[in-house]
């Protein structure tokens, strides 16, 4: 099992925007009449995406109130499921998956190199604080390993030298092309193709 | 080997596109209408005499589990799930159908909820793929415009509609009870069984569960009819089937292949062979994390379909297959994968609550040649504490990778960890020393 670390220091209120509300009741209305708890887990991807990706538990008891459901089940929803962090992370939040298909693969070199560029301890926020990492298990991305996850986009095929190069990219606030960096079109062998040849 | 024209996936790789227009002309929603027309037991017939079974990794039979929802829709209404919460290591193939074939796999939800009764369908899908999701609703706005799915499907008088549900990150969400259960809005730790899903799911309602993989394969088999589906592969390991092969090979790919081709003509033709060449193959695990591994001499000619794997005591799972170079510590990898079952362990039953942790801590101090000799009995005994003691078969899931690293490389084991501390009394690393071993010594 994980363990969670919630955030010491937590803001008084939140509130859902008004673009946020109706994406919420719009999500609720996915459910059957009186069955809105299903609904949560969506919440809380609302409520962590409108507050810098991470959730305060003042938006656990909003989330609680908004669904008329009790605040320790939306609570141990937001402490059971790994994506939804409940400390601040980094605006570029790196995910780096370390399981043993990309292991193979070499994903400890990109440990190194966001030891190197980020900050030494997984978690914590970099110098800058505008970026931090974290290692995760399997991405579901392993032929295409090592894989990266920087917020919602992947990052495939790399290696040391090229994830160092996306990280300083990252500082500079540049923009990144997810995929490949070996250049191959999503998961077909880079070379030699014996299925589904083009005609 | 398969050929391109027996493919079901035609775009895994994306060289068409992935819009409506184009899906049609590859042949997804042609004759929906026609296949639907023929009644809901000739399709859970066709789905039957093709013997396909369950791509999510435990290969159940797939009409069967279709005609175990009730004939006859009473007070509760039916529901039908997607399972695309793909997170097992080695795996990545429901990724490339949700967003390079996601018309396949809608189309493939009409004609199951159809089949089932069912008027609403949940895909859920895992987190991470949030740009596969996106794909997929882009996918589900285009057949609800096109009034492919919605009032009146495809002018079959059935109503489908379509719902995505994001799980958050959760390895056991994918086992069919615990997605309910996160379905529903809590964690997702699995139910008991019976009663099954399929009588008692969603909501208390009757639920049909299916991979992803299974529902997109469905139209291709309706529309080009059973028998030629159950010509391809051998008898009750029918049809064709996407594997993902990662690991020490020089080109990793997904490739939809024929059950039961041999793992070494897939691996040399597919994924351009073993990185140092075949000699320098160490084990491969052939279906996902879960699946024990084989040892090299297994691999020269063993087949990949079901019953082959269960003769050799693995499993063909979901087909991810793993492959392993002599540049590799064998205990390394398994003591990774046993820190991913740690992580992931939903904490319900105690067996896999705990011993998932005390496998992983013990395969780490044997990597590092820090075991006692006594340990890797001790190993063993605690996979077979857990096997068959929890609710759910992620305990199973757990132990076997770890049997299978007794079974084929327990001389390396002993190799590394000839450190004996009952024997010499060297007691200078007491952590080393289980509690109940100190209790035999004193007896």
């Amino acid at each position: 099992m994980s363990i969670k670390k919630i955030s010491k220091i937590q803001p008084n209120n939140f509130e859902f925007n008004d673009e946020n509300f109706t994406l919420a009741e719009k999500f609720i209305s996915n459910y059957p009449k009186g069955k809105q708890k299903s609904a949560v887990m969506a919440l809380l991807y609302i409520a962590q995406k409108q507050n810098n990706n991470w959730i305060p538990l003042s938006a656990m008891k909003y989330i609680a109130n908004f669904l008329k459901i009790s605040y320790i089940k939306v609570y141990e929803v937001a402490t059971f499921y790994s994506m939804y962090n409940l400390t601040p992370v980094g605006k570029y939040f790196i995910q780096v998956c370390t399981t043993t298909p990309c292991m193979i693969r070499g994903a400890y070199k990109l440990v190194e190199a966001c030891k190197e560029k980020i900050s030494k301890d997984e978690k914590k926020l970099s110098s800058t604080s505008d970026s931090s990492w974290i290692e995760v298990e399997c991405l579901g991305a392993c032929v295409n390993a090592p894989v990266v996850q920087i917020n919602d986009d992947y990052y495939e095929d790399l290696n040391k030298e090229k994830m160092i190069k996306i990280l300083d990219k990252i500082k500079k606030n540049e923009k990144i092309q997810p995929g490949s960096y070996r250049g191959r079109k999503n998961s077909e062998p880079e070379n030699g193709r014996k299925a589904l040849i083009r005609t | 080997m398969l050929e391109d024209k027996d493919r079901i996936f035609k775009n895994l790789y994306n060289d068409g596109d992935i819009n409506i227009i184009s899906s049609k002309n590859r042949g997804d929603w042609i004759d929906t209408k026609k296949v639907i027309s023929n009644g809901r037991n000739w399709i859970i017939d066709e789905i039957k005499k093709s013997e396909l079974r369950g791509r999510g990794g435990a290969g159940f039979p797939t009409g069967l589990k279709w005609s175990f929802a009730p004939k006859e829709v009473g007070s509760r209404p039916h529901y039908l799930v997607i399972n695309a919460d793909e997170s097992e290591p080695g795996t990545c193939k429901d990724r490339d159908i949700l967003r390079f074939e996601p018309h396949k796999l809608i189309e493939g939800c009409l004609i199951a909820s159809y089949a089932v009764q069912a008027h609403k369908c949940y895909i859920y899908i895992r987190g991470e793929y949030f740009n596969e999701g996106k794909i997929l609703q882009k996918a589900i706005n285009e057949a609800y415009e096109n009034k492919l799915i919605g009032r009146n499907s495809s002018d079959t008088g059935w109503d489908l509609d379509i719902f995505i549900h994001y799980g958050a990150g959760a390895y056991i969400c994918g086992e069919e009870t615990a997605l309910l259960e996160s379905l529903e809005g809590n964690k997702g730790q699995p139910r008991l069984k019976p009663p099954f899903p399929a009588l008692i799911g969603l909501y208390g309602c009757p639920t049909i569960i299916n991979n992803v993989e299974t529902i997109a394969v469905i139209p291709t088999i309706l529309k080009k009819g059973s028998k030629w589906f159950s010509s391809i592969g051998k008898p009750k390991n029918t049809g064709t089937k996407i594997f993902c092969i990662s690991g020490d090979v020089n080109y990793p790919c997904n490739v939809e292949e024929e059950m039961g081709i041999p793992l070494k003509e897939l691996i040399e033709t597919h994924a351009g062979g073993v990185i140092g060449g075949w000699e320098n193959l160490q084990a491969v695990i052939p279906g996902g994390s879960s699946m024990p591994m084989l040892p090299k001499n297994i691999c020269e000619s063993i087949n990949m379909d079901f019953d082959s794997l269960v003769e050799n005591k693995s499993g063909l799972g979901t087909a991810g297959i793993i492959v392993i170079n002599k540049d590799q510590d064998i205990i390394k990898c398994m003591a990774r994968i046993a820190r991913f079952y740690k992580h992931e362990s939903c904490g319900q039953c105690t067996p896999c609550r705990e011993g998932s942790g005390w496998m992983w801590r013990m395969l780490e101090r044997m990597s590092k040649g820090e075991a006692s000799r006594e340990e890797i009995d001790m190993l063993m005994d605690v996979t077979k504490q857990i096997e068959g003691h929890t609710i759910c078969a992620f305990g199973e899931g757990s132990a076997w990778p770890v049997q299978g690293l007794l079974r084929h490389f327990k001389k390396e084991l002993i190799k590394r960890n000839n450190f004996n501390p009952l024997i010499k009394k060297n007691k200078n690393v007491p952590y080393l020393v289980d509690q109940h071993l100190l209790e035999k010594e004193n007896a």
